[in-house]
Parts: structure tokens; sequence; C-alpha cells
């Protein structure tokens, strides 16, 4: 299938929009009317054609104008892409997972040719044909992870693992829900998820990082998380939070519906083979509630989730100013009529 | 936002000596010399003999710094001017240094993470280092946003030393950078410009 991609923004004058399609695949983090953190980790297998899970890595209509936002982020910022030195192997462990993967499900933009370490890797929506030997750095024009980073929608970090724990040891992350690689790299697990209110107590963090320890490769694994987002900006990054943060004032009845977007990230979580590190992928789809109320289901849902949403997470997700603003716009879709369980529209 | 209570707050959990060390390195501050002095006292001749301290005497007399050095007797005792200077000192040991060397740290914290940062440096897993808080609170705290560092921090928030912007310190520590984040903490309205409170004393 050939993906019309869109020419647009996720700054300055934001002209990001889902198409009616790209709503339907929207991946709505919700099964029932209320959330609560869990260890929500499921295979990732493949799922329904058309569904951001029909291939591990999902490329869809936004991903032109998210690379491009990528280049001026990093071109801002090179601390987005950081990676230990003894995180070379993973690297190329990376390149190789996400190049066999694009030319693989979408053969009419990407392909890749093989020929022992002789690689030819030709991305077309970009315009990159590139010959190279896989394991020597020299013939790329970027470390691997950075390279094929500038060419795959998701942020990804790479965990390696050591002394029964998982460390972030690389990372390229320019889409962030406002942490900071730069801050985290060399974290173990509780460390860098030190910031997150009630998990730690609750004992999910230590089943997460047991079963992660155990991921096999071959067998991925995802789950979802959310959050939302004034505007449809991806950089919202600590580093550029005393820019950003103003926004969350800006929300008034009358814009809720353009300006207040869902978004969540698909996380995928892949052993590789080489390093025995973890890749981590945080792939971030964005939704206006103008569009999320298309769907009957989702309208109904999102108000009874914001509604009860425990008061730590509204605070650490930063909702707090425009919570209320959004639910008496929300409210208007919730007739009060029961819901159906998972998250699809029904 | 969290701001305390967050699990990458290190823990301190006071010198002990390591019989099996053949070499025992301690950098220590004014305050951490008073935990080094019990650490003495409690272990073994063999660990004194074996034991060496750089102690940063920032602003005290020359007076003062014998008296520590005095207390510190028999342990050979080498005076830093600073902690800086410490940690120079430090690295220079660390990049000869061969196998069974005990790195020790007592004092402020950001003594403590600057002598881990300096260990991590030459592969010591900064778990290792036996480690103990004394005295002042102070913090080190890196700016988010410019990434400068404000040594020193008593207050909360604190204006960053090198961009200007009011910082909120959290409880969110990086080993490897030896600090503290901050977060401007007006950035949503920026009109609002809370008191600086003395909270790390
Ligand atoms: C090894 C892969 C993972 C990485 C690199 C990672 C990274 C992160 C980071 C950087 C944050 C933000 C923390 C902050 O506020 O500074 C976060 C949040 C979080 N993580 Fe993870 N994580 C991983 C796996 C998991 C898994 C398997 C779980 C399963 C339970 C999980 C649960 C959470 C939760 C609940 C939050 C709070 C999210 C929110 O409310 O917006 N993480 N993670």
């Amino acid at each position: 299938m050939v993906i019309a991609f869109k020419n647009e923004t996720f700054r300055d004058d934001f002209t990001f929009s889902n198409s009616p399609a790209a709503i339907r695949r929207f991946p709505f983090p919700f099964h029932e009317d209320k959330y609560m953190y869990s260890v929500n980790i499921e295979p990732h297998v493949p799922g329904p054609k058309g569904s951001v899970y029909e291939f591990p890595i999902d490329i869809d209509e936004h991903y032109v104008s998210e690379m491009r936002d990528r280049e001026l982020v990093l071109k801002a910022d090179p601390g987005r892409c950081q990676a230990l030195p003894h995180m070379m192997t993973a690297q190329w462990d990376m390149l190789e997972l996400l190049m066999t993967s694009m030319a693989r499900d979408y053969p009419e933009h990407f392909s890749l040719t093989q020929d022992g370490d002789r690689w030819h890797w030709i991305n077309r929506p970009l315009g990159i044909d590139q010959k190279f030997t896989f394991g020597d750095v020299k013939t790329l024009p970027y470390e691997p992870m950075e390279y094929i980073g500038r060419q795959c929608q998701g942020d990804f970090s790479i965990q390696d693992q050591r002394d029964g724990q998982l460390w972030m040891d690389a990372g390229i992350i320019t889409t962030q829900a406002d942490w900071s690689l730069d801050f985290d790299i060399g974290m173990n697990f509780f460390e860098w998820h030190g910031p997150v209110p009630l998990a730690h107590q609750a004992g999910v963090f230590d089943r997460a990082l047991k079963f992660l320890l155990n991921l096999q490769h071959g067998r991925p694994v995802r789950r979802l998380n959310w959050t939302m987002t004034i505007n449809p900006r991806l950089d919202t990054s600590p580093e550029n939070y005393h820019k950003w943060g103003v926004d969350r004032t800006t929300v008034t009845p009358e814009n809720v519906g353009d300006k207040v977007h869902l978004r969540v990230e698909l996380q995928g979580l892949w052993r590789l083979p080489r390093s025995n590190t973890i890749l981590f992928s945080i792939r971030c789809y964005m939704i206006k509630m103008r569009e999320l109320v298309t769907v009957p289901k989702w309208g109904r849902r999102l108000p009874r989730v914001l509604r009860t949403l425990p008061p730590e997470l509204v605070d650490y997700k930063g909702l707090t100013r425009y919570r209320d603003t959004t639910l008496e716009w929300l409210s208007k879709y919730d007739d009060g009529a029961p819901t159906t369980l998972g998250c699809g529209p029904d | 936002m969290l701001v305390s209570g967050i699990k990458s707050r290190p823990v301190y959990p006071g010198l002990s000596p390591d019989p099996n060390a053949r070499r025992n390195l301690i950098v220590c501050d004014r305050a951490g010399a008073e935990a080094v002095v019990e650490l003495v006292a409690r272990a073994g001749e063999d660990f004194v003999k074996r034991a060496s301290v750089i102690l940063v005497a920032d602003d005290a007399s020359s007076e003062e710094a014998a008296a520590l050095q005095k207390k510190l007797d028999p342990v050979h005792v080498e005076v830093a001017c600073s902690l800086d200077a410490a940690i120079a000192q430090l690295r220079e040991i660390l990049s000869g240094a061969s196998m069974g060397l005990r790195l020790y740290a007592a004092g402020s914290e950001p003594l403590i993470g600057s002598v881990v940062q300096a260990g991590a440096e030459n592969f010591i897993d900064p778990l290792s280092v036996r480690t103990e808080h004394r005295g002042s609170l102070m913090r080190r705290v890196q700016c988010v946003h410019c990434k400068g560092m404000t040594e020193n921090v008593v207050t909360n928030p604190v204006k960053c030393a090198h961009c200007g912007l009011l910082l909120l310190v959290r409880d969110h520590y990086s080993r490897r950078l030896a600090a503290f984040q901050g977060v401007c903490i007006n950035a949503e309205d920026p009109s609002d410009s809370p008191e600086p409170k003395v909270e790390f004393q």
C-alpha cells in the first residue's frame, strides 16, 4: 500500500491533523471507563490489516513531516541523541531490526539489499540511497542509531542488561512527554522511572522489570502509555518546557476541539540478538479532541476516564490547568450510555 | 510533577571499612571528616596502614585544617583547598590505581556525587563506593534548560546561575552528572515568581 505522506508542522503554525483513516486506526488506550497504571504488557504480534499493530514498526501519513521535525530538534539540541561507548553493537542491532522491518513491510517506500556485510538501503520518501558496510561506522554519515533513528517514526532508547538491571545507555529522543535523555542516560529501570507516582508502591515496576529481564529474542512485547498535549507539539521536552509550558494556559471552551490532544505512545520492546540489549520504541500518536469525538465510543469514554483519574496522575501528566475546561467540552459527547469493553470503535 | 520521594535519589548507607582492600582512599570535607574519624576508630590497624584521606578544607583556617589532620592521625591526610582541587587529585590517583582500591566519600552530597562520578569514569561501580552524608544538605543542580550547573544550592526554587530561570529543584538525581534536576518553576505562568525558601541547609 502506498501511503500519501502529509506536509504538516508540529510547531509554530501547527498544521498537523489526522485523515479520517488515521482517526479510525488511532490506538485509543482505554479499554474501560477508568484508568490506572498496571503492568499492561502484551505480545507484539501482528494485528488487523491497516491497524497500527499490523507491522512491528508502524509508518503512517505523518512520517515525512515527523522526520523533518526530528531534524529540527536535533539541529537545535544534539544532546537528544546520545549513546555510551559500549553501545555500538546494540546500535547496529537496532539498525538491522528497523531496516529489515521497514523494507519487508513497506516495500513501496523502503528497500534493503544485503550481500554479506555490504548493505544497500533505499528510503524513497526521504530521498535517501545509501550503500554501507554493516558494522563499519565510517561508512555511514551518522552512528547507526542516529542514522536509522532519523528515518523512523518514534523515539528509541536502548537498554543494556547488567547485574539484574536494565540501564538506559543510548537513545534518540525528540518527541518525549516531558523527560530528558540527557539527564536520564546511564540510569537504571527504577531510577529513570523515579518521577512516576504510585506505580513504584503498587509493585508495577518490580514486576515489569522482572518480566523484561527475561524478554526473548524474536518475541517482542508492547504496551500503551498516554498523556495529553496542548497543540500538536511533538517536542514536549523538559529542555524546552519554559517555551511550551505556557500553552497549557491557552485552553478555552472555544478552542478545546482543536488545541487539546490525546497523546498515545505505542511502546515496543525487542531483545536485540548480538548485544543482548533491549530496544524500547516510543511511537507517538496524537489526536485532536474534535477528531476523537467522531468515534462515539471514544467521545463517551474519554470524559469518564478524565473525570475519575487519580489526582496524582492528573498532576504528573500536567493536566491540572485544562482538565476541567476539556471535560466540560467533552461532556456533550457523553450521553451516559454504556460503553462496550475493549479499545476500538464499535 | 513529582518533586520529592523520587527513587533516583541516592541513599548513603554510611562508612564501613573494607578489610580486604589493599588501599583505602577516602575523600571528605570538614563535616565528613567526623565520620572518617569514627571509621578510623572502628577499623583495625591494618585498615589505617592502607588508608589515606583527601580533605577538602574549603575556607577553613590552616589551624582548623591542622586540627582535623591531627584528629585523623595516623592516617595520611592531603589537604585540598576546594572540592574541584580534591577531585582533580582523586582523578589523578585513580587513573594510575591498580586493583584492590576501595573508595570512600563522606560529607556533602555534591562531594559524594563528585567522588562517585570520578570513580565511575575509572570503571569503579558507583554502588561499591562507601558513602556517608554529613553536614550541609546543599545540592548541585543542573538546569534542564541550559544544562548549566548551579553549585551549593540551599533554596527551592533557585535562580539558575547561567540562564537566570527560576528553577524548581526536584529529587530526580543523575549519578552521571552528580546533580539534581532543576526545572523552570513558572513556565506555565511567568508572572508567578514564588519566593525562594531555604530547604537544603
Ligand atoms: C525498558 C523500557 C522502558 C523505558 C526506557 C521507559 C522509560 C520511561 C520514562 C523515561 C518515563 C518518564 C519518567 C519521568 O517522568 O521522568 C516512563 C514513564 C512510565 N513508564 Fe516506562 N519505560 C520502560 C518500560 C516500562 C514498562 C515495561 C512499564 C510497565 C508497566 C512502564 C511503565 C511506565 C509508567 C506507568 C510511566 C508513567 C507514564 C505516564 O503516566 O505518563 N515503563 N518510562
